[in-house]
């Protein structure tokens, strides 16, 4: 599974990455975090509101550093 | 009721004397504390829940069909409700410019997000009253509409960076939340917001107290009273590269008020400190050319700074 954070680099951006780091582990399942920084490259995915959660190239949710919990419940 | 439980605490439990510099500062600083931490949660959820029907898409879908006056009105209605936090600043540009809502409505929206919002709005209603947080509410989508159509008039459009034009916006297609959803997420938003402020209005009372407490009434009245007509262009001047949310800069100005500063000043002074900033001149120059920056906030400071003289000669 691949799953990219879409951010600039703010704060709630580095939460919902860290966030994240710890639902996979704690899920145990494999997966390829990339943090996803440039501005085309988020402006591809069509999303205004940063931070956002991509998991295989579809766009989960934006505008908010979800919960570890919440994030578990969508790998 | 939280005055009698300031008063009990300051002056019955730890002693202070009615009057003394320390005792009214702490009862001040323990009264505005309580008050203004209630009235941000309740109101701040209340909101949330509205915002999460206004999502950066959705109004995006609304302004694209609208043009001039109706678009840039709308826009500065929007940009109060609408979440999005200063670092998306750049995306939410490119997105609106890109779905061809022209460039003055999307200044319109960039101008009144930050300047007008629940926390402004609670944060005056609980330290100033109704009659002046309705007053900087009004003046403040004024300033956002009339800036945003100036900046439209300009025809500056070839002043965005060039690379903007050329991004592809993906299509994207989010699921509208379910309403227990929504009130998780207004939950959420709620207690994410109060964690980021709460510094900001503990200092800011704090600061206020202070002033209370220990400057004398008429301080300010010789250099930032209504007979100082520098006044107000100074306070925004100095206004401007001040970075804060306007939890943070309200409680200060309203000891600088109760110390003689004129009313329209001091929402001159407040609307420049949220409205423009130095990290947000960073911010919009990864997609604003230099001259399209300076004009945005000159335009916008001209606008504060009528403002602010409308202010103190009717009130």
């Amino acid at each position: 599974m691949k799953i990219e954070i879409l951010g600039t680099g703010c704060a709630s951006c580095k939460t919902l990455y860290e966030n994240t780091k710890k639902a996979v582990e704690e899920s145990g399942k494999t997966a390829e975090i990339i943090k996803v920084e440039d501005i085309p490259s988020i402006m591809k995915y069509g999303v205004m509101n940063t931070p956002a959660l991509v998991i295989d190239g579809k766009v989960v949710f934006c505008g908010k550093a979800a919960s570890t919990a919440e994030i578990k419940g969508l790998l | 009721m939280i005055k009698s439980f300031a008063d009990y605490i300051v002056f019955s439990k730890i002693g202070l004397l009615h009057g003394s510099h320390a005792g009214e500062a702490l009862n001040f600083f323990i009264y505005d504390t309580i008050k203004i931490f209630l009235l941000l949660t309740s109101i701040i959820f209340v909101v949330a829940i509205i915002r999460s029907y206004f999502s950066p898409e959705r109004t995006r879908r609304i302004l694209s069909s609208k043009r001039e006056y109706v678009g840039n009105i709308l826009a500065a209605l929007l940009g109060t409700v609408t979440p999005f936090c200063s670092c998306s600043a750049v995306p939410l540009f490119i997105g609106f410019l890109e779905s061809g809502i022209p460039l003055g409505v999307t200044f319109s929206f960039l101008i009144s997000s930050p300047m007008v919002n629940e926390v402004a709005l609670i944060m005056l209603w609980g330290l100033f009253g109704w009659k002046i947080a309705t007053i900087y509410i009004g003046t403040g989508l004024v300033v956002a509409i009339v800036s945003g159509i100036i900046i439209g008039r300009l025809k500056m459009e070839k002043h965005v960076q060039d690379y903007v034009c050329e991004i592809k916006v993906g299509a994207t297609e989010i699921k509208e939340q379910s309403f227990p959803e929504k009130l998780i997420y207004a939950r959420d938003y709620t207690l994410g917001l109060l964690k980021k402020i709460w510094p900001y209005v503990v200092v800011g009372i704090g600061l206020g107290a202070f002033i209370h407490g220990y400057a004398p009434a008429d301080f300010l009245l010789k250099y930032a009273g209504r007979d100082n007509p520098l006044a107000v262009p100074l306070a925004v001047v100095i206004g401007v590269p001040l970075y804060s949310n306007a939890a943070g800069v309200i409680p200060i100005v309203q000891a600088l008020m109760a110390k003689g500063m004129a009313t329209g000043t001091v929402l001159a002074f407040m609307m420049a400190v949220t409205a423009l900033s130095f990290p947000e001149a960073v911010i919009l120059k990864n997609v604003l050319k230099t001259r399209l920056l300076i004009t945005f906030f000159g335009i916008v400071a001209i606008a504060i700074i009528f403002v602010g003289y409308l202010f103190n000669a009717i009130l």
